[in-house]
């Protein structure tokens, strides 16, 4: 069995310390802000600062706007951002203002929902082998149930983010602003008016439960009977129900991550919407989820705490790693160019705000997570070679967190992004919970699913095509 | 020619023949070929062909098609002819990147294919017309068979041969 080192939890709980420091630390800064020093900031930021040219973009397409005079989609950036329509003189500090206080709050919320997202994908890519009755990936069961404890801590994270949200203590969804269903305010917003139905406080917050609770009772469930199916000795009647309850899971995830990408995510852009949204936010989390499977397998592995993991099986994530950056690739591109071709002023307008405010970024995600991935771990040597899949990972990791970066940020914080304090103290804070809660429950469990009915084939499993060298690889 | 001579040891199951295959390499002597009706995994590892470099083609192949497509998406579209079509801008190829993906994408997916299975039909020497070379129309069936050359060994051979479990051994004459 395995033995979570007292080392590793020390790093884990520094990251934590560390990590909530940090967050403090911003949260504080944030609420120190006035309208004044809002001011101040876009005055510096005027003087040509890395942030010079996003602020001129702005500038400029604010400008497009007075003098055509008419409705163009970059007046709703500002609108919808600042939640009112009006460009007096204050406003424009005022947006910025909006803007910086946003920053710690969606700082914390792009690194809460990437590690909740991957986790929740491990969860989904779990029950899709049992599903799939695959018999390569049994002696991972126990890495990826490991990996789908953290889904604890951050589901009452993003209770309590959900919670504070609800109770207007960030203006990170505009929808949520007083006024904007109110036909007499001046903050009244026709078109998100139209969507009311769906877009209000109780309905959001009352679905994000339900998402969060539906995950976390397959989770329990399915980790309770993964372990009960060691012992079981039933004629498989465990293994069968544990295939019941992922048919059934599966079939709730697909509709759950779809409503939740767009409670979660394109609620940020109300005024935005886009069909394969649900796909390209799981297509994004997916490929992190199998990274973090690999990164999870190829350490316990090194450590000697999975002796039936052999390089085929660390051959397969990284397959997996590089079919759905693929794929990922693929939605990102369809979402982009067929917005791109079309260039209708209410869609284009997304993209607008991206490819100004946010272009290395925006364009170096497709290098990390494209390219990159893709010429590294096209030769099948490569892929079952650990040193080579951690170098893949770590810039498909990266590449992801920053997808969803630039899903949140510019609807949130818009020209006023950095990468700081807030960004990486959440992100250490996160991975601290990260490595406590999956260790930890790594280390309660048997690390070979005796029970499961096709825990041999796994054992030997070997793909052709190449030699095993690492670890584990003696007996095969 | 006496070297001409070859041994034809004919299996019925590949199990067996890919334990034949490691005996005879295991006295080192050379297997000219060895026929079988499907692919056996593990068979040429067994007779210690080295691994092929048709992928290493493909992807040569696919980097060209890759080529290919941008030059002809960069003269048609932008140098020969820069019509304003639909309002989408042909200044440079850059700008009107993404309308030319689909095509890229598909240059590069048809050249690394049809070069890659060309490739395979000259390096394995198919085409239509092309006479069978198959030793006994047994081995597209149900028969393996392994060919090696005699040089004045018939019999060890044929005692090694009889003892891996062959069902029939037979010395050839190849002209």
């Amino acid at each position: 069995m395995y033995q979570f080192s007292g080392k590793l939890k020390i790093f884990s709980l520094a990251l934590i310390i560390v990590g909530a420091l940090g967050i403090a630390f911003s949260f504080y800064s944030g609420s120190q802000l006035t309208v004044e020093s809002a001011k101040e900031i876009i005055a510096n930021q005027s003087h040509g600062d890395s942030h010079g040219s996003a602020v001129e973009g702005t500038h400029s397409t604010t400008k497009e706007h007075d003098t055509s005079g008419s409705h163009t989609s970059d007046g709703n950036i500002d609108k919808e951002m600042s939640a009112h329509g009006a460009h007096g003189d204050d406003s424009h500090a005022e947006h910025v203002l909006h803007q910086l206080q946003n920053r710690p709050w969606s700082a914390f919320y792009v690194a809460l929902f990437f590690f909740l997202g991957t986790t929740l994908l491990v969860l989904a890519f779990y029950a899709s082998q049992r599903v799939a009755q695959s018999g390569w990936s049994i002696v991972l069961f126990r890495v990826m149930e490991a990996i789908t404890a953290n889904i604890v801590p951050v589901s009452i994270l993003m209770l309590v983010f959900i919670g504070l949200t609800v109770g207007h203590f960030n203006h990170i969804f505009p929808w949520m602003a007083e006024g904007t269903f109110d036909p007499s305010s001046e903050n009244y917003d026709a078109i998100v008016d139209g969507k009311s139905w769906w877009m209000n406080v109780p309905g959001w917050a009352i679905r994000s439960v339900v998402y969060l609770l539906l995950w976390n009772l397959y989770r329990w469930f399915i980790r309770k009977n993964s372990i009960a199916e060691d012992t079981a000795n039933d004629g498989f009647k465990t293994y069968k129900k544990n295939y019941n309850a992922s048919v059934i899971f599966l079939f709730i995830f697909m509709i759950t991550e779809s409503m939740m990408s767009w409670d979660w995510i394109m609620g940020l852009d109300p005024h935005w919407f886009s069909t394969l949204f649900g796909w390209y936010v799981l297509a994004t989390l997916l490929v992190s989820a199998l990274t973090v499977i690999a990164f999870v397998t190829i350490y316990l592995r090194s450590k000697g705490a999975l002796p039936q993991v052999n390089d085929s099986h660390i051959h397969d994530l990284a397959k997996f790693m590089f079919g759905f950056s693929v794929f990922w690739t693929y939605l990102w591109f369809a979402q982009f160019m067929l917005i791109w071709y079309a260039d209708i002023p209410e869609e284009t307008t997304y993209f607008l705000a991206r490819f100004n405010e946010y272009k290395l970024p925006f364009l170096g995600m497709v290098v990390m997570n494209f390219v990159f991935p893709v010429l590294l771990l096209l030769n099948s040597d490569f892929k079952s070679i650990p040193w080579f899949v951690i170098i893949g990972g770590i810039v498909i990791l990266a590449g992801h967190y920053v997808d969803v970066f630039i899903m949140v940020m510019p609807a949130t914080v818009g020209g006023q992004w950095f990468f700081g304090i807030p960004e990486i103290s959440a992100l250490l804070f996160f991975l601290g919970i990260f490595i406590y809660t999956v260790f930890s429950a790594f280390s309660k469990a048997n690390a070979v699913p005796t029970g499961n009915p096709f825990l041999e084939e796994s054992a030997h499993f070997h793909y052709y095509n190449i030699e095993h060298r690492g670890e584990g690889s003696a007996d095969h | 020619m006496e070297s001409s001579k070859v041994i034809h040891a004919f299996y019925t199951d590949d199990e067996i023949l890919l334990d034949a295959v490691k005996a005879v390499k295991a006295k080192h002597h050379h297997i000219e070929e060895v026929f079988c009706p499907f692919p056996v995994h593990g068979l040429d590892k067994a007779m210690g062909l080295a691994p092929t470099r048709l992928a290493i083609t493909s992807f040569l192949y696919g980097i060209t098609g890759l080529a290919v497509a941008i030059w002809l998406t960069k003269y048609i579209m932008i140098e020969d002819w820069p019509q304003d079509i639909g309002g989408k801008p042909n200044f440079t190829w850059w700008a009107n990147m993404p309308a030319f993906v689909p095509i890229l994408f598909e240059l590069t997916v048809f050249f690394a294919a049809h070069l890659m299975v060309i490739t395979f039909y000259m390096r394995s020497r198919l085409w239509p017309f092309k006479e069978a070379e198959n030793p006994d129309p047994r081995t597209t069936d149900d028969h393996f068979l392994m060919e090696i050359p005699v040089h004045n060994n018939e019999v060890e051979l044929t005692k090694l041969l009889t003892n891996t479990g062959a069902v029939e051994i037979n010395i050839v004459d190849k002209h």
